[in-house]
C-alpha cells in the first residue's frame, strides 16, 4: 500500500499544537533577551532567537524526512538506534565538552550537539520495541526486569555525565510500564517518596511523623475487618517514617552540594539569595509581577535585563509570567494540558502495543518536562535544569523533541496498516 | 486497561489546575512581587538644585554656587595604561593612588565613586584634554558655597554634609545620607528656601546597573528646582568696617535699625573667613576653629552673656517712673552709702542720675520698686514688688529670646523668685539681698542682641520689631517680623534719653561725642572678676529722628568710656552721616589690641 506522507489520518490537532508551541516559543526567546538599545530583528543571528529561527527551520525538515521515511523504520531500527545513541553518551564520557558543570556536549562544526537529548527517544523506542513481543508482560517480573534496564542504561550514564535533571526525565518512562500493567505500587511509591521528601523540606518533621501516626491509626480504624490490610498499613507506616527519618542522610550525603543548594532553596530561597535562591527569587519575582494579563510583549524588564538566568533555555516561561501575566500563562499550559490529552487519545487508539509504548514513552517524557520545569518556576519544585519542550532555546532540544513526537504522529498515521501487517 | 489511561489523564490535568492555582496566587493576588520587580529595576536618580543666592541689603551678591569638579572612577571600566604617566597627571603619589582606588572597588565596580574630590583648575584643565586616555574616569560637576567677602562669617554659617544624628532625628524624612544640608548661620535659619527642591529621574536599569530606559517614559521625573534667594538687611560696606574696628579683639558689636528692626550688622570677634568652611575646606579647618582657644564659631552677639551694668540704668528710669515710684524731676540726695558708686553724693534728678550713672540713685530707686509696703513682712513685700519689677524687666526682651533669625539665640537670664528662694530659702530675703540688680550686676544676664534691641526700644521711646538679618526671601518680605509695643508710657523715655544725650556730649561716652552725629548712649563697665573689665556701650543716632541703635562690648578693653563707644560712634557716623571724619578716634579703636592670652570669657562656662 503507497505511504502517503500528507494524509488525511495525520492527527493535524497535534501538529497545531505543536507549532503554535514552537512559534511562541520563539517570539518569547526574541522578547526575553530583547534588548531597547540595539533593536535587533527576530532573525537576526546574532540572537538566540535568530539562531532559534535556524533550529526551527531545520525541525521542520525533520518532520518532512520521518514523514518520507517507512514507517516501519523506527520498528526495525529502535535497537540499532538505542545502541548508537548509548555510545555516544559513552564516548562524551571519555572526550566530551563541559558546559556549565556537565560533560554532555559533543561539538559540530560552530554548534553543540547533546546525545543526552536523543537518548529520550531511543529509549523510549527501544522499550517499545521490547515490550512489542506478545508473550512479554510487564506484569512479569523478569520482563518488568529487563524493561527497566533500557531506562536504566542511559540514566546511569547521564548521571555521570553529571546532568542530573536530564537523567530524572528518563523516570518519566515507568509511564508506559505503569500503563502496560505495571504494580501501580512502584508507581505509588515512587511519587509518594519525592512527595515525601519535598513535604519533609516545606514542613517540620514533627509534624510530619504526628501526620503519619494519625493517618495510621484512622487507616486501622477503617480496616479492621481486613487484618492483611492493617499489615500494609501498618508496613507503609513504618517505610513512611524511616523515609521522612533519612531525608537528613540523603540530603547531606547522598546529593552534591550544588544539589542540596537547589533543593533547599526551594523551601528558603534565601538560603543562598546570590546563587541558586537567586534563580528562585527572580523567576518568582518575574512571573509575580505579570498580574492578569502581563507587561505586554518586549515590556517585561525582569527577563531582558537578565534578572532572570538562564531566561531563554530553563527559564523561558518567565517571559510568558512575565509579559502575558496569568492568561498568557494559562494558554501556554492550556496548550501543553491539551496536546498531552490528545496524545494519550492518540496512544489509546494505537493497535500496536510497539506504538502505544511509545506513545506513552512520548507523553512521559513531555509530560514531565512541562511539570517540573514550570513547578520549578514558580518554586514547587527544586531547580533542575531541563528545558520546556518546544519553547526553550536550544537546538538540541528542539529536535529531539520534534523526533519524538512525530515519529508518534508517523506511527499514528499508519496504525490502521500495522493492523494489517499483524 | 482504559482504566490507566484515566489515571494518566487525571493526574495531567491535575498538574495543570495545580498551575493555574498556583500562578493565579503568585500573579494576582501576591502583590510583593510586583514591589520586588520595581525595586530590582527601577533606579532612582537625584540631580541636586542650586542653594539660593544670598544677597545683601545693597543687592550685592554674598554667597554664591560656584562649580566644583570632582575626579571620578567606574572601577570595572577603568583602565590606567602608564601609571606613572597618570601619576604625574593627577599629582598623586602611587602609594596614595593605589589607595583610592582599592577603596573605590571596595565601595562599587559598577557604581562611581570619588577618586579626588575638589581638584584644583588647572588639574580640571588638564584632565579636559586627557582624560579620554583614560576610560572609565570621568570629572563630575558640583556645586560649593563661594562668598563675595571674608566677613560675615557668623552671619552666612555653612553647608555640609548631613549627620547620621540628624538623620535619626529627621522626621520629614527629606534627607538621605550625603546630603548637604545648612549647619550655621542663615544656612541652617533658612535651609527649607536655600535647599531648592530635588528633581528625581527614575530610570529603568539591568541587572548590572547600566541604564537602559526612562522609566514609564519619565512620567514620575521631575527637575530640581533652585533655592530661594535671600536679602540680607545687612549692610555689608558697614559689616566689613565694623568687623575691621574689631579685628583683634574680642567682643560683638549688634547694628539695628530701630524703625523696622533690620540687623544693619552684627560682628562677633574674633571672626574667621567663610571660605574656610566651605566645600572640603570644612574637612580641614573645622576643627582647627572649633578647638581654637578664642571660640571664633561661637557666635558672641547671640550667644555670649554679660551683666549688663550700667546700660540696665535707662530701663530702671523708664520703668521706676512708669510705676510712680520717682518722678523725673524729683531730687534724691545720695551720699553714697549704699552700694559703691563712681558718681559723687549729692542731689539726683532721672537725667542727672544717667548722666553721672549714679549707682546710689538707682539702688533707692529699685528700693522704692521693691519695698512698696504692701505686706507688713518686708520679705513678703520684697517679692512682690520684684515680681512686679521683673514683668516689667521682660518688656525690655531680657530673659527669653527675641526670636531673631539666626540659630543658637540664648535667653540671657532675669533672676527669678524660685532662684532667690532656692539660694536664700522662701522668706529669708529681702531688697538688700538682691539690690546688685539696681544697676544691672547680680546675676542678671544679657547678650550684645539683646542691649542693641534695647537701643533701639529706646529710640523708638517704647517699642521694638524682631530683629531680624533676613529681609526678603524670593523677593517677599520675611513672613517672621513682628512688632512689639512695651506697656510703658512714652513720656518716660524722655528723661533717660536725655541722660543718654549728656552721656555722649559730657559724660562717660565723650570719647564717642561727635556734634552732628547726635549719638545717646550709655556706657557700661562690666565688672570681670576674671582680668580686665569689659568695655560696653549701648545707645543710638541721631537722637531726634534715630536711624541706627547699636550696642558694642569689648572684653578685657576696660572702660565703657573707651573702646566700645568708640567703636560705636564711628559706625554710626558712618552709617548716619556717610562719613568717616575721626582718623585719630579709628587709630585708637584699631591700635588697641585687646586680644588676651588665656583670659577666661565670659561664655556659658561662667553660669
Amino acid at each position: 500500500m503507497r505511504q502517503d506522507p500528507l494524509s488525511q489520518k495525520t492527527d493535524w490537532i497535534s501538529v497545531l499544537l505543536f507549532g503554535s508551541l514552537v512559534l511562541l516559543g520563539w517570539l518569547n526567546i526574541y522578547a526575553a533577551e530583547y534588548d531597547p538599545d540595539l533593536n535587533q530583528s527576530i532573525f537576526d543571528l546574532g540572537t538566540s532567537a535568530g539562531k532559534q529561527f535556524i533550529w526551527i527551520l531545520t525541525s521542520i525538515g525533520i518532520v518532512a524526512v520521518l514523514f518520507f521515511l517507512d514507517y516501519k523504520f523506527f520498528d526495525s531500527f529502535a535497537y540499532i538506534i538505542y545502541g548508537v545513541v548509548m555510545a555516544m553518551l559513552l564516548m562524551i564520557l571519555f572526550g566530551g565538552k563541559e558546559v556549565a558543570g556537565s560533560k554532555s556536549w559533543v561539538g559540530i562544526g560552530g554548534f553543540g550537539l547533546q546525545p543526552s537529548e536523543f537518548a529520550k527517544f531511543a529509549t523510549a523506542f527501544a522499550l517499545a520495541k521490547y515490550l512489542n513481543k506478545h508473550n512479554r508482560r510487564v506484569s512479569d517480573i523478569k520482563t518488568l526486569g529487563i524493561a527497566v534496564a533500557f531506562i536504566a542504561v542511559p540514566f546511569g550514564l547521564i548521571i555521570l555525565q553529571g546532568d542530573t535533571g536530564t537523567a530524572l526525565v528518563f523516570a518519566a518512562l515507568l509511564l508506559p510500564l505503569f500503563r502496560e500493567g505495571m504494580a501501580p505500587q512502584i508507581l505509588i511509591f515512587g511519587i509518594a517518596a519525592v512527595a515525601i521528601f519535598i513535604l519533609t523540606l516545606l514542613v517540620s518533621q514533627t509534624v510530619l511523623l504526628i501526620a503519619i501516626a494519625i493517618l495510621t491509626v484512622l487507616a486501622i480504624g477503617l480496616n479492621t475487618r481486613q487484618p492483611r490490610n492493617i499489615l500494609y498499613v501498618v508496613v507503609s507506616a513504618i517505610v513512611v517514617t524511616f523515609a521522612v527519618r533519612s531525608v537528613d542522610f540523603v540530603l547531606t550525603d547522598v546529593l552534591k552540594p550544588h544539589q542540596q543548594k537547589r533543593v533547599l532553596s526551594l523551601v528558603n530561597p534565601n538560603i543562598d539569595p546570590l546563587g541558586i535562591g537567586w534563580n528562585v527569587t527572580q523567576s518568582k519575582i518575574a512571573i509575580g509581577s505579570g498580574g492578569l494579563t502581563g507587561k505586554g510583549f518586549l515590556e517585561g524588564t525582569q527577563t531582558k535585563f537578565d534578572f532572570v538566568p538562564e531566561q531563554t533555555t530553563d527559564f523561558i516561561f518567565c517571559t510568558i509570567g512575565e509579559e502575558h501575566g496569568w492568561l498568557g500563562s494559562m494558554l501556554l499550559v492550556g496548550l501543553f494540558t491539551t496536546l498531552l490529552l490528545r496524545l494519550v487519545f492518540l496512544a489509546e487508539r494505537q493497535k500496536s502495543t510497539f506504538s502505544r509504548v511509545y506513545g506513552y514513552g512520548v507523553i512521559g517524557i513531555i509530560f514531565f518536562h512541562f511539570s517540573v520545569n514550570i513547578a520549578m518556576t514558580i518554586g514547587l519544585f527544586p531547580v533542575i535544569g531541563i528545558p520546556l519542550p518546544f519553547f526553550s532555546y536550544g537546538g538540541s532540544s528542539l529536535w529531539a523533541f520534534t523526533i519524538l513526537l512525530f515519529s508518534f504522529l508517523k506511527l499514528d498515521a499508519h496504525r490502521m496498516q500495522e493492523l494489517q501487517r499483524l | 486497561m482504559t482504566g490507566r489511561s484515566l489515571i494518566i489523564r487525571s493526574l495531567i490535568v491535575f498538574v495543570a489546575i495545580t498551575f493555574a492555582v498556583r500562578l493565579f496566587y503568585i500573579q494576582i493576588l501576591e502583590e510583593d512581587y510586583k514591589v520586588a520587580a520595581e525595586n530590582n529595576v527601577v533606579q532612582k536618580i537625584v540631580q541636586y538644585p542650586f542653594r539660593g543666592l544670598v544677597y545683601d541689603s545693597n543687592d550685592s551678591l554674598v554667597i554664591y554656587n560656584s562649580p566644583v569638579y570632582d575626579l571620578m572612577i567606574v572601577p570595572k571600566e577603568a583602565e590606567i595604561r602608564d601609571t606613572t604617566a597618570f601619576c604625574n597627571l593627577i599629582g598623586l603619589e602611587r602609594e596614595d593612588l593605589d589607595k583610592r582606588l582599592k577603596k573605590a572597588n571596595a565601595y562599587s565596580k559598577i557604581l562611581a565613586s570619588k577618586l579626588i574630590e575638589q581638584i584644583s583648575d588647572t588639574l580640571f584643565a588638564k584632565l579636559q584634554d586627557q582624560l579620554v586616555r583614560y576610560p572609565g574616569f570621568y570629572v563630575l560637576p558640583r556645586t560649593v558655597r563661594s562668598y563675595n567677602t571674608k566677613s560675615l562669617a557668623n552671619v552666612v554659617g555653612y553647608v555640609g554634609e548631613v549627620s547620621g544624628r540628624f538623620l535619626d532625628q529627621d522626621k520629614s524624612n527629606y534627607y538621605k545620607s550625603g546630603d548637604y544640608i545648612g549647619i550655621g548661620g542663615i544656612e541652617k535659619s533658612y535651609e527649607q528656601y536655600l535647599r531648592g527642591k530635588r528633581g528625581v529621574f527614575f530610570k529603568v536599569v539591568d541587572v548590572q546597573g547600566v541604564v537602559k530606559d526612562d522609566y514609564k517614559k519619565g512620567a514620575y521625573d521631575t527637575l530640581p528646582v533652585p533655592g530661594e534667594s535671600i536679602h540680607l538687611t545687612i549692610d555689608l560696606e558697614l559689616q566689613q568696617y565694623a568687623e575691621k574696628l574689631m579685628e583683634d579683639k574680642v567682643g560683638s558689636v549688634v547694628a539695628i535699625e530701630p524703625k523696622t528692626g533690620r540687623i544693619l550688622a552684627i560682628v562677633s570677634a574674633p571672626s574667621y573667613d567663610p571660605e574656610l568652611l566651605s566645600g572640603k575646606n570644612l574637612s580641614r579647618f573645622f576643627g582647627m576653629l572649633n578647638e581654637n582657644e578664642n571660640k571664633p564659631l561661637f557666635n558672641r552677639p547671640l550667644q555670649a552673656r554679660y551683666p549688663p551694668g550700667s546700660m540696665f540704668k535707662t530701663i530702671q528710669g523708664v520703668i521706676s517712673m512708669d510705676s510712680k515710684v520717682v518722678a523725673a524731676e524729683e531730687i534724691i540726695r545720695t551720699d553714697g552709702s549704699n552700694i559703691g558708686d563712681l558718681a559723687p553724693p549729692g542731689p539726683y534728678n532721672m537725667v542727672k542720675a544717667i548722666t553721672k550713672s549714679s549707682n546710689n540713685y538707682f539702688y533707692l530707686v529699685m528700693r522704692r520698686m521693691v519695698e512698696q509696703g504692701v505686706e507688713k513682712s518686708q520679705f513678703l513685700d520684697a517679692r512682690i514688688g520684684f515680681e512686679k519689677w521683673r514683668d516689667n524687666v521682660k518688656q525690655f526682651g531680657l530673659g527669653r529670646k527675641l526670636g531673631v533669625d539666626l540659630p543658637n539665640e540664648i535667653t540671657g537670664n532675669i533672676p527669678s523668685i524660685e532662684w532667690y528662694d532656692r539660694v536664700y530659702g522662701p522668706k529669708r530675703w529681702k531688697y538688700s539681698n538682691i539690690a546688685s540688680l539696681s544697676i544691672g550686676q547680680g546675676e542678671l544676664l544679657v547678650t550684645p542682641l539683646q542691649m542693641a534691641n534695647l537701643g533701639a526700644i529706646l529710640a523708638n521711646r517704647g517699642h521694638f520689631i524682631t530683629p531680624h538679618v533676613v529681609e526678603k526671601i524670593d523677593g517677599w518680605p520675611n513672613p517672621n517680623i513682628k512688632k512689639e509695643v512695651l506697656p510703658f508710657d512714652p513720656q518716660y523715655y524722655e528723661p533717660v534719653i536725655m541722660g543718654m544725650e549728656q552721656v555722649v556730649r559730657a559724660g562717660s561716652g565723650r570719647r564717642g561725642f561727635f556734634p552732628p552725629l547726635k549719638l545717646a548712649g550709655k556706657t557700661s563697665t562690666v565688672q570681670n572678676p576674671h582680668g580686665e573689665d569689659h568695655s560696653g556701650f549701648m545707645g543710638f543716632a541721631p537722637f531726634d529722628d534715630p536711624k541706627i541703635a547699636i550696642a558694642a562690648y569689648v572684653e578685657n578693653a576696660g572702660q565703657g568710656g573707651r573702646a566700645a563707644v568708640s567703636v560705636a560712634s564711628l559706625l554710626a557716623e558712618k552709617y548716619v552721616l556717610d562719613s568717616l571724619s575721626r582718623p585719630w578716634l579709628e587709630d585708637y579703636v584699631i591700635e588697641e589690641r585687646y586680644l588676651p592670652r588665656n583670659a577666661p570669657r565670659p561664655t556659658l562656662a561662667e553660669n
